[in-house]
């Protein structure tokens, strides 16, 4: 029988019960939502049990969501079964003040710089990560860039020196 | 005068019996700008220390106050050496988040277009191991044909390198008749280069020496640390997107997927050549297809989504309601539906996946690149500890890292 979002579903829900929520299936992949604690027994679990095997992390990033008061910023998990040749994709959230999630590196190698590039962009904080710093920007940079606090410069300014440019 | 005893040396550096070695950014044998700081024992690397980010341009964050049309752009500046696969990519994203059904010729064309585009970027890969192997003639002969490739691209979109082809949809106009010409061309002549640049290398026996057994890894190690493209199918995995989630029509063509067994510099050299062989049949059968069409599915190259398509110059001249959508288009007015979506193609170097999440507004509320070169190349440490310095050089090379698709 081949492995449907239907079979995943009930087996986690069997196994975890209530604290997996916001279930959803945008454009056919499943999605759901767990707890912060959680997120490394929810993977360990999609990644141990023989017929889910949810062994390939596809990708890993993070979406800040700044109205959200108390899990503003969002970490995304792409999954995939590799041999019944299905998706899914798994969501913690987390407050931006504390932005602890435990890291995945234990499970998937592959993890590691995704998860360097999300603490890159957003500050989530991987604990127990083995080499968390910055990947991509430099090393003395002070804030998280993705974050939607930072803006992008406003496209209609006028107080530049153009000359300054090239263009005076 | 100096004086020795100010000079600050970092702390045990005198005791060391190692080699600190600075493989890039700059260097010529990384073939872009990335950084491996290597631990040499004689020749032995003892620890390698990869570092990117040199050409890092935030390419997820200007995107979330571009319009649609305006991603595409900087989608071309990922993998530049198939930069078109990339543009179909993300034309597929957008047009699976809007639902849009294109014609079945519009998907045959993208596919020549992806495999002519697959072909210049596995070209590259391959003959750069050659390069580096020690045989320069291989890669001078076969740009030849890389150019004549992005001749049939200039001829459809005007570009070469950076190509911003196709629209959400389709494509900007129809194939001329020099395209065709062209295609043509290449696929009579391109299999002979092809097969002397195999002549020259396959069977070499220092090519054979320098690749076999060196730069390896397990089918096990691969996957977790998530490989995907002709390096994973190197060690034996047959995982390939085309056939997996098949998207733009692919499960209409008939093509194998070539796998290694050991996940060396042979295999992943041996995978890709297969694969330009494969390309080139997809090619034939899909041009075979696009002239069996017949009437008015013969001349189509876009679906019908005027929302989102620019509507012929002579309307927008003359007509008020091709006008505004015109004006809609280019300045990106038109809001885009609240939405999900994760689109996957197979680009040259694996899996190239769109994350994208909209909320309503005009340009994506998050875009993210699921890069394959960023996340196999920190698999790089642990491939070249304990090999040679030169077999680093050509495990590089044959992994193909493009430092554009590392950093976005």
């Amino acid at each position: 029988m081949p492995l449907t979002n239907e079979i995943v579903q009930s087996r986690l829900t069997e196994k975890f019960g209530d604290i997996l929520t916001g279930w959803e299936e945008p454009y056919g992949m499943m999605t759901f939502t767990a707890p912060r604690e959680y997120n490394l027994k929810v993977l360990n679990f999609l990644f141990d049990e023989e017929d889910l095997a949810f062994r390939f992390l596809t990708d890993l990033t993070a979406v800040h969501y700044p109205e959200r008061a108390g899990e503003e910023l969002c970490v995304v998990y792409h999954l995939h079964n590799l041999v019944e040749n299905l998706r899914i994709r798994f969501k913690v959230f987390t407050p931006v003040s504390q932005p602890d999630v435990y890291t995945a590196t234990g499970l998937f190698s592959s993890a590691n710089w995704m998860e360097r590039e999300t603490y890159d962009f957003f500050g989530v904080n991987f604990v127990g990560h083995p080499n968390l710093k910055r990947v991509l920007n430099v090393d003395e940079m002070d804030y998280f860039p993705l974050r939607k606090e930072f803006p992008l410069e406003d496209q209609t300014r006028i107080d530049k020196d153009d000359e300054m440019f090239g263009r005076g | 005068m100096s004086d020795h005893n100010n000079i600050k040396l970092p702390e045990g550096s005198i005791g060391k019996t190692t080699t600190t070695l600075n493989l890039g950014p700059t260097h010529p044998a990384t073939h872009g700008v990335f950084q491996n700081i290597l631990e040499l024992d004689g020749e032995r690397i003892v620890k390698a220390e990869a570092t990117v980010g040199y050409i890092h341009r935030a390419f997820e964050k200007i995107a979330e106050r571009r319009p649609l049309y305006q991603i595409t752009t900087l989608t071309d500046r990922l993998n530049y050496c198939s930069a078109p696969i990339n543009n179909m990519g993300w034309h597929l994203t957008v047009e699976k988040m809007l639902g849009i059904k294109t014609p079945k010729r519009v998907d045959y064309l993208r596919v020549i277009v992806m495999e002519l585009a697959r072909i210049t970027d596995h070209l590259i890969c391959t003959s750069i191991v050659g390069v580096d192997a020690g045989a320069f003639t291989g890669f001078l002969y076969v740009m030849q044909y890389r150019e004549l490739v992005y001749e049939i691209y200039e001829e459809i979109c005007g570009a070469r390198l950076t190509t911003n082809m196709g629209r959400v949809g389709g494509f900007e106009r129809n194939f001329s008749a020099a395209v065709w010409e062209k295609l043509e061309r290449f696929l009579k002549e391109y299999p002979k280069a092809q097969k002397e640049l195999e002549a020259l290398l396959v069977r070499n026996r220092i090519f054979y020496e320098r690749t076999r057994g060196t730069g390896a890894i397990s089918a096990e190690r691969a996957l977790n640390y998530g490989f995907t493209g002709p390096n994973l199918r190197a060690t034996g995995v047959d995982y390939d997107v085309r056939v997996h989630e098949p998207y733009s029509s692919y499960e209409d063509f008939e093509f194998q997927i070539p796998v290694g067994t050991t996940g060396d510099n042979h295999d992943r050299f041996i995978v890709r050549t297969e694969e330009i062989w494969q390309s080139l049949s997809i090619i034939e059968q899909a041009y075979r297809k696009i002239q069996s069409f017949k009437g008015a599915e013969a001349e189509v190259y876009h679906a019908d989504v005027p929302e989102y398509y620019l509507p012929a110059k002579n309307d927008v001249y003359t007509k008020m309601e091709a006008l505004i959508w015109h004006f809609k288009i280019v300045m990106g007015e038109t809001d885009i539906p609240p939405a999900e979506v994760y689109q996957a193609v197979e680009g040259g170097n694996g899996e190239l996946g769109y994350y994208l999440i909209s909320d309503g507004g005009r340009s994506p509320y998050r875009l993210h690149f699921r890069r394959p070169c960023f996340i196999y190349y920190q698999a790089y440490e642990e491939i070249v500890k304990g090999s040679m310095l030169s077999d680093a050089v050509i495990t590089m090379s044959s992994l193909n890292l493009i430092a554009g698709e590392m950093d976005a």
